[in-house]
This record gives structure tokens, C-alpha cells and sequence, in this order.
């Protein structure tokens, strides 16, 4: 018969995976969950997931048209920048207030506190790779030619789900104790798009203090290897990697130690 | 602070509290946001009241008990509940427990309207951390059990809320505990589904689970546990046979 002794617990980061481990099917029920309860009810389903970005683009493409004239590749740009971004922010916002609807659970079930969390990243991740289906469409009716460094996207992806997911930690366990923070972070979400070469062109942004916006941001280094990927169709310079993967593991790393640090005080909070 | 006493589990040990405390530490004003901590800290404002809602308990619950938790509308029962299943890690103390806990969702907690029967069994049996090849082997039991056949397949926002309750129950003890926690949930349903509930209760016990009973009626303790415990104020006023215990209780509240 197993034991619980809780004078005798490992590290709360450590005890935290093993436990995930143990409940991984309940992390595949979550994102089902998530899935049936989004397409269930709406007609076209799916195909939201699908025509929301590329709305979105084509409406950025027409403003900005006029204000860049001349960007090569503008709408593959606009597209990648906008499905990466949308992965990012939707994933991190739904992962804060899954903990208010986890904290429900909590308060009577002993569950791996990463679950919600993790399982809201995996979600948004399965909506990332559902809108790869827009952007081939429009890499093709623009005539972006498709290189081999296509096949090193689901690295990117995978650096993407990591910053994401550290990020989303973060912020939940500061919304545990803060309910307000939900509240603002649309607003620094929406500061960070624009600081970010989402819509409008790198160039612009390199001639802003020498790049230092670029340089400083954190999504920016993770972001820009599925451009260097997709549009440019280069293998990016392992330095490129590297500062990739620092930044996105080093954000996971940081996100999941605090968060298992605080976790065994949300029963207290929530 | 905890110094561990000499006590330590013995083998036919199911529950084991040692010294066990929970303070919740409730501001003395209320600060609920972000923007107010700020202020309140810049001017150094903050303080906390303590509130202990367990204080050094210490419990040695043997394996196949019946053992009761008697105590008033905010003794600590529910605390005590939380830090046995390990929901709560205790402030002060060491807890230990020998075994599969049974769960204290409330019922269709972990339900979601959308998913049809089938899927929220396994939602919710995973969320007790059942694997999906255990639910798979119980799955007809559980429907079998909620009697809800003909409708398994349809949402759960279509079912009535004794329909949910059922199929909470189904998955909930659809695997048998070693220690099994009652808290007051059998009234649930009709008649004839509280009598299967009973049955399946009594085939847990018979089987030898632990079983901890909490309760705000000394009937239940008295008619079926062996031992218990009077909890009030966080601290356990009397623990002992459960014919003395529950006396004790009753004659507090002035019966």
C-alpha cells in the first residue's frame, strides 16, 4: 500500500513532475475537455480556429499596407507573427483563470497543482498547429517558396509551448494571491504585441534605439525563429537556437519552481 | 513549533497524526488586490491575525476502524478532512497515511456540462487519479450503477441534478478505499438509490477499509463506530469510545 508521509516530501518542483506523471491521463481528459467544450456547440467548429487569425491578418495587412508600403511577404509576416502571438497570449490568459476554476478542485481533491495549467498550454498548442492549416494556404496563394528548414518547425513549437507555459505559471500563482492582476494583464499583453514585430516590420523596430525593443524581449527571441524557419527558410545559426532555448527553458525553469513553491499554500488562498 | 513526540505508525496503522496544526493566516484587513498590497505595504500597514483552525492533534486511526469525527458547524472538521487527504499540508505536524484515501469531491464538481456521461466518467475518475485503462475496466459498473444507461451518451447539461449526483457517486466509489471518508453525502437520490449506496458502503467496510465517519449527529457515531473524537475549536475535547464521546458531545450541547 503506498504511504504519504508529509515529513518525508522531496523537492515541491521534483514531487510536482512525479506526480504529473502519475496523473497523465487526467492532463489528456483536461484537453479534450478543452477542445469538445470549444467546437461542441458552434456550427463551423473547427474552422474558427482557423478563419480567426487569418481575419485578423487580413485586416492588419489592409491597414498597415498603407503605413509599411512594400514589405516583402507582408501577409505570411502578419500570419506567422499573429498565430504565434495568439498561442502565447490566449494560452497564458486562460491558464490564470483555469486556476480559479481549479481552485474549486483543490479545495477538495488533492491534484498535481500544474495540471490546469499545463494542460490549457497543450490545448492552445493543438490550436497553434490547427492554424499552421491558414498559413500554408497563404504561404502558397503568395507565392512564399517552402523550404527544408519547414521540417525544424516543431522545435520551434516546442520552445514556444515551454515559454508559454512558464509565463502561465507565473502569472497564476501571482493571480492565486492577486485575483486583480487577470485584470491587467490584457493590458500589458496588449502593450507587449505592439513592442513586438507581430504586425508591423522588423525594420521598424531595428531603427528604434538601435533594436534595443528586440533585444530586451523575451517572445522576441523565441518568435522569430519560425520566420527565420518558415519565411526565409534558413537553418538559424545555433546561437539563434541557444538564445532561443535559454530564454524559453530559463522562463519554464523559473515558472515551475515558483510556482511548486507556492502550491502547497493555494489550498490556504483560493 | 512541531518536535516530533516519540509516537511513530505502528503496522496496523491507517491514519496517523502527529502534533498536527493549521493556522490560516486571515489579513485583519481584507486585501484582496494587487493594487491595494502595494499601498497598504509602501505604508507599512499589513498585519495578520493568526487563526488556528487545528491545533496538535494527534490521531492513531487503526486499520478496519470505524472511526468517528464529532464536532459543531466550524470545529475544524472539514480542516482535519483536507489535512487527511492530503488537500491541506499542515502548518505544524507530520501526517501519515496508509493507503488509497477515498475522495471528498463534492458531488459533480469536476463535471463539465458540455462532455456527455461517459466522458465526464472519465474526466472525473482521472481527476480522482484513476489511469484510463482503470476506468475502462470499470466502466459498466459505473454506468450500471448511476442507472442512468439510456442517457450516457447525451450532455450532462440535459441531466436532471439527481441524475449528476448519481453518476458523481457511481465514479466516486466505483474503486474501493482503503480508507473510506463519509461526510455526510448519502443523502443523495431516492430511496432506492440511497439503500445501493448503503449496501456499497457496507461491502467496504465488511471488506475491512478504514472508515472515518464526520458527522454533527451523534446517532450515526453511536450506531457505527467503535472509536471517535469530539472536535471543537480546532482542539479534540474528547477522544475514546464512542458510547462516552458521543455522551461528552451531548452533554455540551445541552441535550
Amino acid at each position: 500500500m503506498t504511504i504519504y508521509d508529509s515529513a518525508k516530501r522531496k523537492h515541491p518542483a521534483i514531487e510536482e513532475l512525479l506526480s504529473l506523471y502519475q496523473y497523465r491521463d487526467l492532463i489528456f481528459q483536461l484537453v479534450r475537455r478543452d477542445l469538445v467544450a470549444r467546437y461542441k456547440r458552434s456550427v463551423l467548429g473547427i474552422a474558427w480556429t482557423m478563419l480567426n487569425p487569418l481575419g485578423t491578418m487580413l485586416i492588419m495587412v489592409v491597414v498597415f499596407n498603407h503605413v509599411f508600403p512594400g514589405t516583402e511577404n507582408f501577409a505570411a509576416y502578419v500570419l506567422t507573427g499573429l498565430i504565434s502571438w495568439m498561442m502565447f497570449s490566449q494560452s497564458t490568459s486562460v491558464a490564470m483563470s483555469s486556476m480559479v476554476w481549479g481552485s474549486a478542485l483543490f479545495k477538495q481533491i488533492y491534484l498535481p497543482r500544474t495540471a490546469f495549467v499545463l494542460s490549457t498550454i497543450l490545448s492552445a498548442m493543438v490550436n497553434f498547429v490547427l492554424s499552421l492549416v491558414p498559413l500554408l494556404f497563404i504561404l502558397i496563394i503568395t507565392r512564399v517558396p517552402l523550404r527544408p528548414s519547414i521540417i525544424l518547425v516543431p522545435f520551434f513549437m516546442i520552445l514556444l509551448l515551454a515559454f508559454s507555459l512558464g509565463v502561465a505559471l507565473l502569472l497564476s500563482t501571482i493571480t492565486v494571491f492577486f485575483p486583480d492582476v487577470a485584470d491587467f494583464y490584457p493590458v500589458v499583453l496588449t502593450a507587449w504585441m505592439y513592442l513586438s514585430p507581430i504586425i508591423m516590420p522588423l525594420e521598424f523596430y531595428r531603427e528604434i534605439l538601435n533594436g534595443i525593443l528586440l533585444y530586451v524581449n523575451p517572445f522576441y527571441y523565441v518568435m522569430n525563429l519560425f520566420r527565420l524557419l518558415v519565411l526565409d527558410g534558413v537553418f538559424p545559426h545555433l546561437r539563434t537556437w541557444a538564445a532561443a532555448s535559454v530564454v524559453s527553458f530559463g522562463v519554464l525553469v523559473i515558472g515551475w519552481i515558483v510556482f511548486c513553491k507556492k502550491a502547497d499554500t493555494f489550498a490556504y488562498h483560493v | 513549533m512541531y518536535r516530533p513526540s516519540s509516537s511513530e505508525p505502528q503496522n496496523d496503522t491507517a491514519v496517523f497524526l502527529d502534533q498536527v496544526s493549521v493556522r490560516y493566516n486571515v489579513p485583519s484587513e481584507n486585501i484582496k488586490t494587487f493594487k491595494e498590497y502595494v499601498i497598504r505595504t509602501l505604508q507599512g500597514r499589513i498585519k495578520h491575525n493568526g487563526f488556528w483552525a487545528l491545533k496538535e492533534i494527534d490521531i492513531d486511526v487503526k486499520q478496519g476502524e470505524i472511526f468517528g469525527i464529532l464536532g459543531r458547524n466550524g470545529a475544524g472538521k472539514s480542516t482535519l478532512l483536507k489535512v487527511i487527504s492530503k488537500v491541506l499540508i499542515p502548518t505544524e505536524g507530520r501526517v501519515w497515511i496508509k493507503g488509497h484515501i477515498s475522495p471528498l469531491l463534492q458531488l459533480g464538481a469536476g463535471f463539465h456540462p458540455e462532455l456527455t456521461g461517459i466522458e465526464n466518467i472519465f474526466l472525473n475518475a482521472t481527476l480522482l487519479g484513476h489511469s484510463r485503462d482503470e476506468v475502462e475496466e470499470k466502466l459498466d459498473e459505473i454506468i450500471g450503477f448511476s442507472e442512468i444507461q439510456d442517457f450516457i451518451e447525451a450532455p450532462l447539461r440535459t441531466y436532471s441534478s439527481g441524475m449528476q449526483a448519481r453518476l458523481g457517486f457511481a465514479v466516486a466509489t466505483a474503486w474501493k478505499p482503503d480508507i473510506l471518508i463519509l461526510d455526510e453525502v448519502l443523502g443523495v437520490g431516492d430511496a432506492g438509490f440511497r439503500n445501493k449506496c448503503k449496501t456499497r458502503m457496507q461491502g467496504f467496510t465488511d471488506s475491512g477499509a478504514t472508515v472515518l465517519i464526520v458527522s454533527h449527529s451523534v446517532d450515526t457515531v453511536r450506531e457505527l463506530c467503535q472509536r471517535a473524537i469530539w472536535l471543537d475549536h480546532g482542539t479534540i475535547q474528547v477522544m475514546g469510545e464512542a458510547e462516552s464521546v458521543c455522551n461528552a458531545y451531548e452533554k455540551s450541547l445541552g441535550l
